[in-house]
């Protein structure tokens, strides 16, 4: 099936400046690409001959490996670049690492870094396609995506459901990328946590803001939990793990909050004990394996709408 | 010593004798607010005559004569703070290059800040800066120095001595003082000598790490804010303190209505206290950092657009003495970075009269309004004899096309740095001639019919 609409971006900076017709594009897209990865032959053509890079300046097991699957299964050579055999540990910048990259002429740089941002500084300097992987606090758009792949083929629609995203909103791309792109495909979506970790402004982008559990899982459909990161996790933000476990864990009890068939969500990597109960993470109601498995095929459906956009696509 | 530089000081000499008449000009007199179509004399470096009377043929023959075209005549802008890289930071800015960019620009008199290293926080320090001015400078460079010791925020400085030496004003720069004993002991320290502090408001534990400022747009771009409450609040303290000893206190920069409001109670009460806003807080707001434009990235963040009209509207009533550009050269390798790792600071000098200009060309403030800022206001809180069209006073002069329109080109900037956040901006207004004590260092000069 080839879907009537096109995608027309450069580049994936974030889920902010793509329209619904394109985001529907991409889960369409991803759709194939669970067929294809179910397969026993994986493997198909359209990225033959192209060159993938992940420049990976954070930490990261299931984005990077992920998109590295999603290179090899697309035909493409791909190429791991990790900040801690690299010349950055050297004090080159960002800028030059990326004009040296670019030099080597690849087709795609796939791009973590620290610092909101960093992904639209890259895209600016080099010539290829840039996907934006996560770049500080503001947006990591293929989470958001297989996020709303995972809810789709769940719950067979997307609008109308009521989406509580719970914890460190403050300092989330997750949450940032999944309150645009779940908000443009007609959910409701809400954030639940204590105020320290809420960012200013953030009932304008059109959330309701909830910092009660009892309240914000209240009919909600997804429940939608967000890692605490350790350094922020004693004194700063919060007075203790235990006391949010307390008030902001998901365990059985505050889950049966939420509607009976909600579904629960977590981006990983999980702090098992902190936001969340292993009872629940690995319980009935729980699409966490399934999310990474999406991950894989809307890391594909990016490339492949990406690399037909590319000189000569 | 370069040779423009050799030729500007030679040149100097040869000049300083011979009068000068600026004639067909539009006189504005920033302090008076009084506009006159005429000319004016300059004779040994001050201003001789001005007034309708100042018309070709009135005066001797060896005068030499500048044609204003109509073009405004007014004194020359008195820029309260720029960063000129001497000593330390020459890879960023010289005096040469800054006072190339300032003569351009129409400012005729800096003051050099002093977060220099080492720190103007030696009398040795601020006779190095003099005597560089007076080789390399083409405008008048007058020393600020700091009030802290090392800029530490700890001990205070040598007032005395440092005021002794030529330093102008004391100022901590964009390090705001955390102390409030160690402010309040500066304060009472100056009041003895007749110092004027110069203090940035910032509550830094409340402003943290913030970039830009704090709220939605922040909050979008997934990057920290500083909320206007830490100017609010350092400004509140500072103000308590100006009470308490009385010292002369100019809050520069100050950046929210919030800081208005305790500016006015505390002019109202009649205390020494006046205040500063740069060109960058007065002609854009966050909106323009779009796609995290580092060139934006400035210390106090720009703020929302209501906060840039209440600033504008403080311009047009008085209550904001001052207007300055914040000259801060940033080489690319500070600049070239995501948003969050990229230094504070953007130049100024060159576009610190079209970017005011544009306030006149809204329709928010008049020319004469947004001049005083520039000139007689500093000048008075400097407590400095150039800024105004006074028989007598230094010929610090400006002549400007005042509607001009151009397009900014970075790469044509004589600031050694080209961080400008106004790149490709459309503005208006440009300088035709850029006289420092009777001589032409930038433009149009004088010729002599004979």
């Amino acid at each position: 099936m080839s879907p009537a609409y096109t995608f027309s971006q450069r580049h994936l900076l974030g889920i902010e400046g793509l329209n619904r017709l394109e985001i529907l594009h991409l889960l369409d897209l991803a759709e194939e690409a669970v067929a294809v990865s179910r397969q026993v032959q994986k493997h198909k053509a359209s990225l033959a001959g192209r060159t993938l890079i992940n420049l990976f300046f954070e930490n990261s097991t299931r984005t990077q490996s992920s998109f590295e699957l999603a290179g090899k299964r697309l035909g493409a050579d791909v190429m791991n670049m990790s900040v801690a055999t690299s010349s950055v540990k050297k004090g080159e910048t960002l800028i030059d690492t990326a004009m040296t990259l670019n030099a080597m002429r690849p087709d795609i740089i796939v791009v973590r870094h620290a610092q909101a941002g960093a992904a639209h500084l890259l895209a600016r300097k080099v010539d290829c396609a840039v996907v934006n992987a996560g770049d500080g606090a503001h947006e990591h758009p293929t989470q958001a995506l297989l996020d709303a792949l995972t809810i789709r083929r769940n719950k067979g629609r997307i609008e109308n459901l009521n989406v509580a995203i719970c914890g460190d909103v403050l300092h989330s791309r997750v949450a940032r990328s999944n309150i645009i792109l779940l908000s443009a495909l007609g959910a409701r979506v809400r954030v639940v946590g204590p105020s320290t970790l809420m960012p200013t402004g953030i009932a304008n982008l059109g959330v309701e803001v909830y910092h009660t559990m009892r309240e914000g899982l209240k009919d909600a459909d997804i429940v939608m939990m967000l890692r605490l990161q350790r350094e922020r996790m004693s004194g700063a933000f919060i007075p203790s793990t235990r006391e949010y476990f307390r008030f902001f864990g998901l365990d059985a009890e505050k889950l049966a909050y939420a509607r009976p068939d909600a579904l629960v969500m977590h981006p990983g990597p999980m702090n098992r004990g902190v936001e969340i109960d292993s009872s629940v993470a690995d319980g009935d109601q729980s699409l966490i394996r399934e999310q990474v498995e999406m991950g894989v095929a809307v890391r594909m459906a990016v490339l492949e709408a990406l690399a037909r956009n590319l000189p000569n696509g | 010593m370069g040779i423009a530089e050799k030729t500007t000081a030679r040149y100097r000499n040869l000049m300083s004798a011979s009068p000068t008449a600026f004639v067909n000009a539009r006189l504005v007199d920033p302090e008076t607010g009084a506009e006159t179509r005429g000319g004016l004399l300059v004779e040994d470096g001050r201003i001789l005559d001005f007034g309708e009377q100042i018309a070709p043929g009135a005066f001797s023959r060896d005068t030499g004569v500048i044609d204003c075209a109509g073009n405004v005549l007014s004194p020359g802008l008195i820029d309260l703070r720029a960063y000129v890289g001497e000593p330390g930071g020459e890879h960023r800015e010289s005096i040469a290059t800054a006072t190339a960019a300032a003569a351009a620009g129409g400012v005729t008199t800096l003051v050099a800040s002093p977060d220099t290293s080492p720190v103007t926080d030696d009398p040795a320090v601020v006779d190095f800066l003099k005597r560089r001015a007076r080789d390399h400078g083409r405008v008048r460079v007058l020393p600020a120095a700091a009030i802290s010791k090392g800029l530490d925020g700890k001990e205070i400085s040598e007032f005395g001595l440092l005021r002794e030496a030529g330093a102008v004003a004391f100022t901590d720069g964009s390090h705001s003082i955390r102390n409030s004993q160690t402010l309040r002991r500066a304060l009472t320290y100056a009041r003895d000598f007749d110092a004027l502090i110069v203090h940035f408001p910032e509550d830094r534990d409340l402003a943290g790490a913030g970039v830009m400022n704090a709220g939605e747009l922040a909050t979008r771009l997934g990057l920290s804010g500083a909320p206007r409450e830490a100017e609010a609040i350092a400004l509140d303290r500072d103000i308590r303190l100006v009470r308490m000893t009385g010292a002369r206190y100019c809050a520069a920069p100050i950046s929210t209505s919030l800081a208005l409001e305790t500016i006015a109670k505390a002019k109202a009460e009649g205390l020494p206290v006046s205040c500063g806003v740069t060109i960058n807080h007065l002609t854009l707001n966050e909106n323009d950092i779009g796609d995290y434009r580092t060139f934006l990235k400035v210390k106090p963040p720009l703020r929302r657009e209501e906060e840039r009209l209440a600033l504008v509207e403080a311009v047009a009533s008085g209550l904001i003495d001052i207007i300055f550009s914040d000259h801060d050269p940033q080489d690319v390798e500070t600049k070239r970075l995501p948003f969050a790792e990229a230094d504070f600071g953007a130049v100024g000098l060159e576009t610190l009269l079209p970017a005011a200009l544009r306030l006149v060309h809204a329709g928010a403030v008049s020319l004469p309004q947004v001049l005083r800022a520039m000139t007689s206001r500093p000048a008075d809180i400097l407590r400095l004899p150039q800024g105004r069209l006074k028989k007598g006073a230094p010929a610090d002069l400006i002549v400007f096309d005042p509607d001009e329109p151009f397009v900014l080109n970075k790469d044509v900037l004589k600031s050694r740095c080209k961080n400008t956040p106004f790149d490709e901006a459309r503005l208006q207004g440009v300088v035709k001639t850029t006289m420092v004590a009777g001589v032409v260092v930038h433009g149009k000069d004088a010729r002599i019919f004979s």
